[in-house]
């Protein structure tokens, strides 16, 4: 971890390998200032890890970096103890979190961290890039809370994407708070809502059978994406009801 | 370039059957998010910024020649709704036609021949303006216009809305309609450099989960 130009710049990384017979080790496990990792009790063959906000942040002016790897035949879940906050800080530039994915052949990849919420007065730029070997398998959550509750949002603009087999299946960016392009609020785009989520599965066998396209609730929908990957996509009222649907929606997928 | 065939390319009567789509206005009207004059530029502001944008810079991209291929691909990446691909691939084959009858060129034939399907719509609209000699700032300005003014259309009917007001949110929206034409150009001009990924991406998630709502419909007055 290093401060530099009014911010705290920290990079963790996670890497997974698996190990014959049924096991899967960390051979990486960087933490790094707020940014810190554990590893939690196994689940089978499966390395689970919980990221652990040792600080509050992002703030303004911070970059944090995660970076997750898993190698050929390994199984990695990555969870969080708690949302992320988006928080203003002293310095006046954004924030930027950059998150990277890599699933190798035959490796499965959970990504399912609590949601971010974006507090007033924060500027947070987030990127995810995922990338999924042929073989592998990916299954990531993201949720975004705007504010508080009963707080108006900072500024938010985060993109996902996702490429598997060197094919990008989904490159989507959402702009949301002061500042960000007109309409975000309005009956387009989030209308009204202030919790906004997606859920993307990877899976090789989805490229000759995708998931049926499906409505789950009111604004939630689950969707065949262009290649072997599927889409949860919603928007809610609150953090809790967002998490309902999406929970809902990856069960339709099985 | 020739700025009567950026009247035509962008006259709401070419024939390559953009006025079946109300552009998720339908949808939004029956979910009571589109009520009058007000909500409706509130929607179109959405649009134009998210689905506009990134058609825009699609048709930009396609005008200076970005490969249709690797355009389209981006198309389908920046549009997770299925409904939404199929949409977009149905008006990118009528706009072939039309466009292919209107401005024979090899490039067109060429697109024709590699989607038999349909390619998105701003990539074949990229290439048309390319073929009527416009250059990406017309392929953009189309793009994004269009990206409004099909929903103020079909709002018009759906709604009964008077259409003067309707003209009226496409007026007040145009100095915006500039501005996402030059975002789109710009980006567009550094795919050569960085790739598709210097694309905007910029997403509407309730378009998108509204779209599948509306074709999950049995009856429906406009097809998207």
């Amino acid at each position: 971890m290093t401060t530099a130009g009014g911010g705290v710049r920290a990079r963790a990384r996670i890497l997974a390998r698996h190990r014959a017979p049924g096991g899967t080790f960390l051979p990486v496990l960087e933490s790094d200032g707020p940014l810190a990792l554990r590893r939690t009790r196994a689940g089978g063959d499966e390395a689970r890890v919980v990221l652990v906000g040792a600080m509050s942040g992002p703030l303004g002016g911070d970059r944090f970096e995660v970076e997750a790897e898993a190698d050929t035949g390994a199984r990695l879940r990555v969870q969080s103890a708690a949302a992320t906050l988006a928080l203003p800080g002293q310095s006046k530039s954004e924030a930027r979190y950059d998150v990277r994915v890599r699933v190798a052949d035959r490796a499965e990849l959970c990504w399912l961290p609590e949601p971010l919420i974006s507090v007033r007065g924060s500027d947070l730029r987030v990127r995810t890039d995922v990338d999924v070997a042929p073989g592998g398998r990916l299954v990531l959550r993201e949720e975004q809370v705007l504010g508080r509750a009963g707080e108006e949002p900072g500024r938010l603009v985060s993109r996902l994407t996702v490429r598997t087999g060197g094919l990008c299946v989904l490159d989507q960016e959402v702009a949301c708070g002061p500042g960000a392009p007109g309409g975000w609020d309005g009956p387009a785009v989030l209308a009204g809502h202030r919790a906004v989520g997606q859920v993307v599965v990877v899976r090789p066998e989805f490229g000759e059978r995708p998931v049926a396209a499906g409505r789950i609730g009111d604004l939630c929908v689950v969707m065949p994406l262009a290649g072997p990957a599927a889409l949860v996509s919603a928007v809610a009222a609150d953090g809790l009801r967002l998490r309902r649907l999406l929970d809902e929606g990856l069960a339709a997928i099985g | 370039m020739s700025r009567a065939a950026l009247l035509v390319l962008a006259d709401g009567r070419f024939p390559a059957g953009g006025h079946a789509h109300s552009g998720g206005a339908e949808e939004a009207v029956k979910a009571g998010r589109i009520t009058g004059a007000a909500d409706l530029e509130d929607f179109c502001r959405g649009r134009l910024h998210t689905a506009g944008l990134v058609a825009a810079s699609l048709a930009a991209a396609a005008a200076l020649g970005v490969p249709a291929r690797e355009l389209d691909a981006a198309a389908d990446a920046r549009t997770p709704s299925p409904a939404l691909r199929a949409a977009a691939r149905k008006l990118g084959r009528q706009l072939t036609r039309a466009a292919r009858a209107t401005w024979p060129s090899d490039e067109l034939d060429a697109l024709a021949r590699e989607f038999p399907k349909g390619a998105h719509q701003p990539v074949v609209l990229g290439l048309a303006a390319r073929a009527a000699g416009l250059g990406a700032e017309d392929a953009a300005h189309c793009a994004a216009y269009e990206s409004v003014s099909g929903a103020a259309t079909a709002t018009v009917r759906l709604l009964s809305l008077d259409p003067f007001a309707a003209t009226g949110v496409l007026a007040r929206l145009a100095p915006e309609v500039d501005l996402v034409a030059d975002a789109a150009v710009e980006a567009a001009g550094r795919v050569r450099g960085e790739g598709c990924g210097a694309l905007p991406a910029a997403g509407a998630p309730v378009l998108e989960i509204g779209a599948e709502v509306h074709a999950g419909w049995a009856v429906r007055l406009f097809a998207s």
